[in-house]
């Protein structure tokens, strides 16, 4: 399902980074571990094509993303992938439910509220639909982040420090969240983070230094 | 949700940005648009009235007060001429002059001038009898339909003038014969309209000049003038020992004797002869400058209101790198983004237009009563000029544009893994 080879990535002026090969295979859940600056977030950028690497290839879902011109990578991601980020972004002008028809419609999906609707309310937030997103909080935001890179029902779903940010209880039930909606969809999961009250849940682990 | 309805969105989570750059606009654009409306009708207006006149005779004076006063009736004449001296223009078969209408002013009637003419005036002005008759005694009088519809008269009716041109209850020529309105004339859309029309006669009875013709009279004698003046009327000219105020004359041919006549005229007599084209435009290079200063002043309002487009989209785009990397990660262009900012630009330009030219029209509206009761002209808000209101339009959308150029340039360049990387 997703796979690297020989991947490396440099910033200017900076040493490169060398990423191990891995593959993970459809519906399975994988860790990313490693401090501060071992390249997780330049590891997760990679493999969502919103970096092009200087060496080597990503091929996801039988498709080299390294390989795709910038329009084509847009689209790809926009139809293949769900991103979670360690702080969750929305269109401020927008309620929590337009930012979700604005995935779809941007991924060149059509508009379904209901699916929209559907999916909040498995993860517990659809009484949020018509609220703008500033006005939640940071677990709610996380939730409707969650949501929003479920709503085109992604074969990979990436995330970076989806808990950092939680307490214990939100972190649980982030988490939980993520797997239980990656195992709906057998969709691969992949987690990027340094949070050690994940470790113990998952074992597909890549280590990074 | 397309990217309209986003833009929208956009702009009105910013209320306050969205309200300055609005106002700014609508401001240049409808001060355009009042401009151009004001000048279209008063250049039609005085266009229209010129009426075919090709010269205008009176006393001695300024030219430009003499054409603004018989012509448009805005302004006091220059004084009177004697019949006396007037009579070789006025007596038919002179081999240049098609035309020549005297005009006697000096009176009123709630501000409407009285104008003491023969009825070849309504020839000018392509003006006819609505109701009645035209006036043919002393004392008889046509009104304007403008004159009409304000004073509320109806043929039959009666009322004194007051002396010179402004409202005074102290002025009224109370001893003199009440007026007897015989007739009202069709609406024409120019001066005349704002006139009360009648014979020379009158107005030179009214100011008591009784020497020759008429019986000394007392304020129930009106009756006396219905019918009993059936004695033959000699012609105007004839009246030599009386006085009128101009001549408005039209030519046969323009040629190079007519050219010429206005210099012969002013340089071989007491008399004043003034070309109305020639005056008209003397009057415009001289009110155009004030023009041209409010057009400058309207084009530097749009360009500060540009420039406001210019820097909120540009403030709201730096706070909102993290939305646009996200819309990029989502799935959308980089056109895409471009577009976006560009039609927030465009919104923001065209919205400005439609306040502006409804700001325009709406002012121009409300200003006409202020002009039509200075100068007694119809204005009007709700007149449309397709040709320079589009181009206007063209206009400030191009400035939109202009204006979210850069910031849509930013938008495209965006480093989505660099925004989505910090925290």
């Amino acid at each position: 399902m997703l796979s690297t080879n020989a991947l490396s990535f440099a910033y200017p002026g900076q040493p490169e980074l060398n990423f191990a090969d891995f593959e993970c295979r459809q519906g399975e859940h994988w860790l990313v571990l490693g401090q501060s600056g071992s390249g997780k977030t330049t590891l997760l950028h990679l493999l969502a094509g919103m970096l092009t690497p200087t060496s080597g290839s990503v091929i996801l879902a039988g498709t080299n993303i390294s390989r795709l011109s910038g329009k084509a990578v847009d689209k790809f991601r926009g139809g293949h992938i769900g991103i979670i980020f360690q702080r969750s972004h929305f269109i401020k002008s927008l309620t929590v439910e337009e930012n979700l028809l604005l995935a779809q419609q941007l991924a060149g999906f059509p508009v379904d509220r209901s699916k929209v609707s559907g999916l909040l309310e498995r993860l517990n937030i659809v009484h949020k639909l018509k609220s703008r997103p500033d006005r939640l909080s940071v677990g709610e935001q996380q939730r409707v982040a969650i949501a929003r890179s479920l709503v085109n029902t992604p074969k990979i779903i990436l995330a970076d420090e989806p808990t950092s940010a939680l307490d214990d209880l939100n972190c649980e039930y982030v988490t939980q969240l993520l797997e239980q909606q990656a195992m709906e969809m057998n969709a691969t999961l992949l987690i990027v983070t340094h949070d050690g009250r994940l470790r113990n849940r998952i074992s597909n682990q890549i280590h990074l230094n | 949700m397309n990217i309209l309805t986003l833009s929208w969105k956009n702009l009105k989570n910013k209320p306050l940005n969205l309200l300055l750059n609005l106002v700014l606009f609508a401001l240049g654009a409808g001060l355009i648009i009042l401009l151009l409306l004001l000048n279209h009708q008063l250049d039609d207006q005085l266009r229209r009235n010129q009426a075919g006149v090709n010269m205008v005779i009176g006393a001695k004076g300024s030219p430009l007060q003499l054409v603004l006063s018989s012509l448009y009736h805005i302004d006091s004449p220059t004084g009177n001429i004697p019949i006396a001296k007037a009579k070789p223009f006025m007596r038919p078969g002179h081999p240049l002059i098609k035309t020549a209408v005297p005009l006697a002013l000096g009176d009123s009637y709630e501000g409407f001038r009285i104008v003491g003419t023969s009825p070849d005036i309504l020839e000018l002005y392509h003006a006819s009898i609505a109701q009645g008759q035209p006036w043919q005694h002393p004392f008889e009088v046509v009104l304007g339909s403008g004159v009409a519809r304000s004073t509320g008269l109806k043929p039959g009716s009666r009322f004194h003038s007051s002396h010179g041109f402004v409202l005074d209850d102290n002025l009224v020529h109370e001893d003199a014969d009440a007026f007897l309105v015989t007739g009202i004339l069709k609406q024409t859309g120019s001066v005349i309209d704002q006139l009360v029309l009648t014979s020379p006669q009158s107005v030179w009875e009214v100011h008591g000049d009784h020497g020759t013709e008429t019986a000394p009279h007392d304020s129930t004698a009106v009756t006396h003038h219905e019918g009993a003046d059936a004695e033959p009327e000699k012609p105007l000219y004839e009246y030599e020992d009386k006085e009128i105020t101009s001549l408005l004359i039209q030519f046969k041919n323009i040629n190079a004797q007519t050219l010429s006549l206005p210099r012969n005229i002013n340089e071989n007599t007491d008399l004043m002869a003034a070309n109305p084209a020639f005056e008209l435009d003397r009057l415009f290079s001289l009110v155009g400058s004030g023009e041209k200063t409010l057009r400058a002043i309207a084009v530097i309002i749009l360009i500060v209101s540009a420039l406001s487009i210019f820097i909120s989209l540009y403030a709201s785009l730096k706070e909102r790198r993290y939305e646009l990397a996200l819309m990029r990660v989502m799935g959308a262009s980089p056109d895409k983004l471009t577009g976006l900012v560009m039609l927030e630009g465009l919104l923001l330009a065209a919205m400005g237009c439609v306040f502006g030219f409804m700001l325009g029209h709406i002012g121009m509206e409300l200003l006409s009563g202020y002009l039509e009761k200075t100068y007694r002209y119809p204005f009007t808000g709700w007149l449309f000029l397709p040709g320079p209101e589009l181009q206007l339009l063209g206009g400030g959308l191009l400035i939109g544009l202009i204006a979210a150029f850069i910031p849509s340039l930013q938008a495209r360049l965006t480093d989505i893994s660099e925004t989505l990387a910090e925290n």
